[in-house]
């Protein structure tokens, strides 16, 4: 969603209206996928990179999150008329208490929606989410580990230091890792769109991404409408089975 | 039959018509997209032209020191095409870029066995290959090396996840199973899609991806415009 801060500059807005009029663009944005039937929307609202931003831009966008949580719960949100599950993505050790603890109300509030999923990541990059997979995975096998090996009186633990045979003889496995990622409540995405002409990933859904397809309109995010929607699903449609074919090859 | 019977024989009539009607709208407007594309394409090629005998004078000079690490992916089935690719690296060492990582899913090699190349022979040139393998298998490999280190080190006292399970760990994991490359700065795809491919995850944090089209359809302006837009993006990083 990039291009609220330019978009406010371009309009002459006071700070932060940029990134108002980007929430408007995102519910209307949200409005098309879930009528089209697009099961899955993720979202990358918040970097753990834009903390880098000045304590006041970070602050006033904490304060639009969680006004905006807050809002998704409410009887007549979008969330609602949709059955729209919301998860948030993301070290979210990292946000304030009331942007936390909102979240985690938003998430228990929708949890028994079905119809489709929402996932907001916030406090987000993926090579944090990398890492902390592998972290969950080492921790819960070395939980698997001892356990297993303590009743042999410590026989297995001497051999565990020695098991360096084949190549594919590893304790944590992909799947593993795989099932621990923030992101492993959704499938992998078919499409990731970039507004503003941005052809960089900037550490969004890395692993996810593989057989993606990368579509970077040069439309700044608060400007984007329908017919940007429908050219990136008419894209999409043009490369789906080539897209299709590559992942069914691996 | 009865009226009732001929009533709902013409509504499921009407219907598969009316299925077949969106049907062919559908692909009409599919012919459209693609129609479009190809009048790009052809607007693309008469540019690479005037870019290539110098007419466009905003692409003949290039910074090309912004440019420290370019990777190109290509499909495995077009890693056949050693001609192709050398000519592509040759363009490439031409412009003034010194290191370059090939990268196609299946890691067909094609050029470790290509001897006495002019082109690898070239001091200034490094030449790196990657396939698939060297994304998501090689972050597992990693993984297990810090399971070790934290297996060890869990023996003596626990609660040391915070020094272990660190990004710049995992790098120096990564390095320590082999997998030692750089973040490219530029990601040109040669393929029909814009889509890495697998390119490996940890190393594609802020790199630009563009999209050149097909290997077959190569051509050295397209090359020339790609870097030169790649040297006048200004990252903010998250800032």
């Amino acid at each position: 969603m990039d291009g609220n801060r330019r978009y406010g500059k371009k309009q002459n807005l006071k700070e932060g209206a940029g990134h108002s009029a980007g929430y408007s663009a995102l519910m209307s944005m949200l409005r098309y996928c879930y009528e089209l039937g697009v099961r899955y929307v993720t979202i990358y609202a918040f970097s753990i990179d834009n903390f880098k931003r000045s304590s006041e831009e970070v602050q006033s966008l904490m304060d639009l999150l969680q006004e905006k949580i807050e809002g998704l719960i409410k009887e007549e949100s979008i969330v609602n008329s949709y059955g729209v599950r919301v998860y948030f993505i993301g070290n979210l050790q990292l946000l304030s208490e009331p942007v936390r603890l909102a979240a985690d109300r938003a998430m228990l509030a929708t949890a028994k929606n079905s119809k489709a999923v929402l996932l907001v990541c916030i406090a987000y990059t993926s090579k944090n989410e990398i890492v902390h997979a592998v972290q969950e995975a080492c921790e819960e096998k070395l939980d698997e580990v001892t356990e297993m090996y303590s009743s042999k009186d410590g026989y297995g633990l001497i051999r565990l230091g020695e098991n360096e045979e084949g190549e594919r003889d590893y304790l944590v496995k992909l799947v593993d890792i795989e099932k621990h990622m923030y992101m492993a409540v959704a499938p992998d995405p078919d499409i990731i769109i970039r507004t503003s002409g941005e052809t960089r990933l900037s550490n969004f859904l890395l692993w996810q991404s593989a057989y993606c397809y990368l579509y970077s309109p040069s439309v700044l995010w608060p400007e984007i409408g329908f017919r940007h929607f429908l050219w990136a699903i008419l894209n999409f449609q043009q490369n789906h089975f080539y897209l299709d074919k590559k992942r069914k090859q691996l | 039959m009865n009226f009732k019977e001929e009533v709902q024989l013409l509504h499921g009539c009407i219907g598969q018509v009316g299925n077949l009607v969106v049907k062919l709208l559908w692909h009409l407007q599919h012919v459209m997209v693609s129609l479009w594309y190809f009048g790009i394409g052809m607007a693309d090629s008469l540019e690479s032209y005037c870019i290539s005998k110098g007419l466009l004078r905003r692409y003949k000079s290039l910074h090309i020191g912004r440019l420290r690490y370019l990777a190109i992916v290509v499909e495995s089935e077009d890693a056949h095409q050693t001609a192709k690719i050398i000519e592509l690296l040759e363009w490439l060492a031409a412009v003034g870029v010194k290191q370059v990582c090939l990268y196609d899913t299946e890691g067909k090699n094609f050029l470790e066995s290509h001897e006495n190349d002019i082109l690898l022979d070239q001091k200034n040139f490094t030449l790196e290959f990657a396939s698939f393998s060297d994304g998501k298998e090689a972050v597992v490999k990693a993984a297990n090396v810090l399971f070790m280190k934290y297996f060890k080190l869990s023996a003596s006292c626990r609660n040391q996840e915070d020094q272990i399970f660190t990004e710049a760990q995992m790098t120096e994991a990564l390095k320590a199973v082999g997998c030692i490359g750089l973040e490219p700065d530029l990601l040109l795809v040669y393929g029909p899609v814009r889509c890495h491919l697998g390119f490996p995850p940890w190393r594609l944090r802020y790199t630009e991806i563009i999209h050149m089209g097909p290997l077959k359809f190569m051509r050295y302006g397209s090359l020339r415009k790609a870097i030169y837009k790649f040297t006048m993006v200004r990252q903010n990083y998250g800032k």
